[in-house]
């Protein structure tokens, strides 16, 4: 089971500047280990956000992106107490969902 | 001939320029680096795990942490970080944060200690004694540093830390001194902290353990030391070892009233 993320999720206005960070290995595939085998690709693939349930923010990642990913987006129409809830899902099918409330 | 007025105009403008980006050093712009990755830290995730593993029952004992004496009373853990190392009456020897956490690990959980240190850093046990020095070390965020030098021990290990730190020796004669003992000196774009006075706020022991970004991992001081003499070409120093112990002591008393910042974040 993954480690839970870190997620902030602060509202200035009707603006929430969200900061999220996963701990994940984010093996690219392109390692090879000490006895010369290839490591095998463990990435995230999809992240997605919902606000109070609702989707507003989607993204495909590859191997391209950094061990433990920090992400910050910005969020519309959203006020103090409203839940902003993350959920990454990577390539062997491992999935996490974290929920935090707008402060 | 428009063409080389052109060419001329355009230089000009280019060199007009100049001046604000020159000014601009390289170190300041890892600075603004450093400031743009301070915002989404790793290290919160290891925080949030050592904590984790301190409350959590845990080993053949099936006990927390949460009795652990780290120098200021079974279960106090702030404030603790910046008085370390120090002299332990119970084990009788000097002890840093992460060889504490392991004796507490041993005396109340029922793990084996001398099975902890041989294993290597980022791996079983030992990746779980990092998780908690980071989160013992964030609980004394922002206080000064403080260490005792009250006991003959205390003293001892100050005097053969410093003996350490200039001690010369492997394949390319180095000692600590010769990255650390003067003002302005960098490896690559690295500056380096002089480390034989105070070197202030944050700098130098009051920054481990940090967040590496470069390989993704979590260092702990003990690794530092540690790769500190893999770059000298020593041999590798013991987890826990009286030597990582008494430079980390020099280091400490020297950083006395510095600010801590750890869990820092290094490129």
């Amino acid at each position: 089971m993954a480690d839970p993320m870190r997620i902030r999720a602060q509202s200035s206005g009707d603006k929430a500047t969200v900061r999220v960070l996963m701990s994940h290995e984010m093996e690219s595939g392109q390692r090879k280990d000490a006895s010369g085998k290839t490591v095998p690709a463990w990435f995230i693939q999809e992240v997605t956000a919902k606000h109070n349930g609702k989707d507003v923010f989607s993204a495909e990642w590859g191997p391209a992106v950094s061990k433990n990913p920090f992400l910050q987006f910005a969020v519309k129409g959203v006020k103090a107490g409203d839940k902003i809830a993350v959920t990454w899902k990577d390539n062997k099918g491992d999935t996490r969902t974290d929920e935090a409330t707008v402060s | 001939m428009n063409k080389a007025s052109s060419l001329a105009v355009a230089t000009a403008l280019a060199l007009s320029t100049m001046p604000a980006l020159a000014q601009k050093t390289a170190s300041q712009g890892i600075d603004e680096y450093r400031a743009m990755l301070q915002d989404g830290n790793p290290a919160d995730l290891f925080e949030a795990k050592g904590e984790d593993l301190w409350k959590k029952a845990r080993g053949p004992k099936n006990a927390s942490l949460e009795k652990c004496d780290l120098g200021k009373g079974p279960g106090v853990f702030k404030g603790a970080f910046v008085e370390l190392p120090k002299y332990f009456a119970d084990t009788q020897r000097m002890q840093d944060l992460e060889s504490r956490l392991v004796t507490c690990m041993e005396t109340l959980q029922g793990f084996n200690a001398a099975e902890i240190s041989k294993t290597a850093f980022g791996h079983g046990e030992m990746a779980n004694v990092t998780s908690l020095a980071t989160w013992i070390a964030a609980e004394s965020k922002g206080q000064r540093f403080n260490l005792s030098q009250a006991h003959s021990q205390e003293k001892t290990f100050y005097e053969v830390g410093k003996r350490l730190f200039f001690q010369r020796g492997g394949s390319h004669d180095f000692s600590c001194a010769s990255c650390h003992g003067e003002e302005g000196k960098r490896i690559r774009l690295q500056d380096l902290p002089m480390l034989t006075k105070n070197p202030g706020d944050g700098v130098g022991f009051a920054a481990w353990p940090a967040y590496r970004v470069s390989n993704g991992q979590m260092w702990s001081m003990q690794l530092r030391l540690n790769d500190c003499y893999r770059q000298q070409r020593f041999p590798y120093p013991g987890f826990g070892s009286d030597a990582t112990i008494a430079l980390s002591t020099y280091l400490g008393v020297n950083a006395k009233g510095a600010a801590s910042v750890a869990p820092a974040i290094k490129r």
